[in-house]
């Protein structure tokens, strides 16, 4: 074969160049629209629902006068239902990329398994709907309760857990593990003082992505049982006298922010749309605060492993 | 520095080793030695790939050993078959036995992670913790249930100047490892080794991407640790191989060529293929 010209190489290089410019005005152009998406929607939120972010609008029940209508069931519901979904969520989730990946054996069985949480993760969370109004609300009779929200938003959001946890976990060398085995540590030893402290941050990630996903789900709650209209609170669960605790709250019927925004918008009364505008303004904040936290911790695992 | 001889010993490849420089090789006095392992028969397969033939040898207590052959011989397959590290990697078999004091390492009555106690490892790939120089040390004891400040002070200062790396660390024990040199992490590995007080210690080509100077100070560092210690070392560097071990095996496509004595085996080996490899006629 000939060996290029001086200037055709020049021109190939130019011509490179020139695509290379192009990508970043691309990049930039498409992380615009996310952004100015994200934006517009939080601008809108805020100029219709602002105004009613008044104290009372967190402390009173709500109403049929708009004005009077607070989000007090909701924003307690979605705290309570967060918990049991992250309680439950986040160590089942990880113990089961933990076993998977580190103690599973690799075969057509485990790949099998591997095939179809990677599909869960996709299925319509109305479908999880559907399964927990049959297994939890009457196979378990856990009812329609704060329980049975909180672990159908779990199960919606273990596949994303499990995922997370099997990549992060994945990319610690096996360096890491051959040390501590050399050592004489065992396995579970070399998993938990190893392992996961190293891919704590990626496991994390993965916890932010579903409990996000979590905290807006409106349809499995609808699907099964979550009330829209609600003047009570779940049972407290601090108590005055011994054991200062308890969990009768678990059992309560609920409201959560998504599904009092959603029953608001469905009103005719522009009124009520103000007050649905409001709520969407704190469900975002609350997700971001709970977004923020997860990366705070993010940042201290972190900032202990210096590779 | 008597590193630097050796080193044009390979670029020059003389037609034989005879020529080397030999006073390191006659200085080893060679005295009966007990022997703390014997590998007998040993067959060693990845998947259905024979790794291993039928090896045969016996490693001598506080000695040196040192395995040689060019890539894939099996040299480092039967070093992690020594502390069972093997047993991580799919789909491998081990036939044969390996015994450790008289007991078979691969009996199922054998506990694999007392005998990894016993038998410590040095990667060729330098491995610290992301931790401090102080915990990557203590990990070994650590995970045994030792919490005595004081004993683990003691044990962290007597590791790293076992390794000669106290003078170089000392005022930094608890920064990260990982801001350490090369050579330093792994004499830091080597220290954290150490620390468990194993009998034997596998070193897996421990200095192949170290410089010069480094490796001269991990090469010093075997010949004081072998007072103590088992040493078995692989190595594609046969200089290496003739400073620092009393006895050397060359292995060739899975097979265990020849063993004997450093000085016997570099100066006047039995096998042709031995001398080949040794003059860098191959390999």
């Amino acid at each position: 074969m000939e060996k290029p010209s001086q200037s055709d190489v020049e021109k190939s290089v130019a011509g490179n160049k020139h695509r290379d410019k192009l990508f970043a005005v691309l990049g930039l152009l498409s992380t615009f629209v996310g952004m100015l998406t994200l934006a517009a929607l939080l601008a809108d939120l805020a100029v219709n629902g602002l105004a009613r972010l008044q104290p009372h609008f967190f402390t009173s029940y709500p109403s049929r006068f708009a004005g009077q209508a607070g989000i007090l069931s909701a924003w307690v519901g979605t705290i309570l239902v967060m918990i049991v979904t992250a309680v439950t969520a986040i160590p089942v989730g990880i113990a089961a990329g933990v076993y998977l990946e580190e103690y599973a054996p690799k075969n057509w069985f485990t790949a099998l398994i591997e095939i179809n949480i990677a599909n869960l993760a996709g299925v319509p969370s109305i479908v999880y709907g559907l399964m927990a109004l049959g297994l939890f609300v009457y196979q378990f009779g856990f009812g329609q309760s704060v329980l049975s929200a909180g672990l159908t938003l779990a199960l919606l959001i273990l596949p994303i857990v499990i995922v997370a946890t099997r990549e992060s976990i994945r990319a610690v060398p096996g360096s890491m593990r051959e040390a501590a085995y050399a050592l004489g540590a065992t396995k579970w030893q070399t998993t938990s003082d190893h392992v996961l402290p190293y891919s704590m941050g990626g496991i994390l990630t993965g916890v932010i992505i579903g409990l996000s996903r979590a905290i807006g789900e409106t349809a499995p709650l609808i699907t099964i049982g979550a009330l829209t209209f609600i003047a009570f609170l779940p049972d407290s669960p601090f108590k005055a006298e011994f054991p200062f605790i308890s969990f009768d709250w678990l059992w309560s019927p609920y409201s959560v922010l998504p599904i009092q925004m959603f029953n608001w918008v469905s009103r005719p009364q522009a009124e009520f749309h103000l007050n649905a505008a409001a709520t969407g303004l704190v469900l975002m904040v609350m997700t971001l605060a709970m977004n923020g936290i997860a990366i705070y911790f993010r940042y201290r695992f972190r900032k202990r492993i210096k590779w | 520095m008597s590193v630097q001889e050796p080193t044009e010993a390979v670029t020059q490849s003389r037609p034989s080793m005879k020529a080397m420089d030999t006073s390191v090789i006659t200085a080893k006095t060679v005295e009966p030695v007990n022997k703390i392992f014997s590998v007998e028969n040993v067959n060693f397969y990845y998947g259905d790939k024979l790794a291993l033939k039928s090896i045969n040898l016996e490693i001598g207590e506080k000695k040196a050993t040192a395995f040689i052959g060019p890539s894939g011989c099996g040299k480092t397959t039967l070093l992690r078959c020594l502390n069972r590290m093997n047993d991580l990697v799919l789909n491998t078999r081990v036939t044969g036995q390996i015994k450790l004091d008289g007991k078979n390492i691969y009996d199922p009555s054998m506990d694999v992670i007392n005998l990894r106690r016993r038998v410590g490892m040095i990667f060729q790939k330098w491995n610290p913790f992301p931790k401090s120089i102080y915990e990557n040390i203590i990990y070994g004891l650590r995970i045994v249930g030792v919490n005595n400040r004081a004993y683990l002070d003691e044990v962290v200062e007597k590791s790293l100047r076992r390794a000669a790396l106290w003078d170089e660390v000392k005022d930094n024990l608890h920064k990260s490892a990982a801001d350490m040199s090369g050579g330093q992490q792994q004499r830091l590995c080597i220290a954290r080794a150490l620390a468990v007080e194993p009998e034997v210690i596998l070193m897996d080509e421990p200095c192949s991407a170290l410089d010069p100077i480094s490796t001269a100070k991990i090469e010093e560092l075997i010949h004081e640790l072998k007072d103590t210690f088992t040493i078995v070392i692989v190595t594609h560097n046969m200089q290496q191989a003739a400073r620092v071990s009393d006895y050397t095996a060359f292995f060739y496509l899975g097979e265990l060529i020849e063993f004997g004595e450093t000085g016997k085996l570099f100066t006047a080996p039995e096998k042709r293929q031995t001398e080949d490899y040794i003059t860098g006629r191959f390999g």
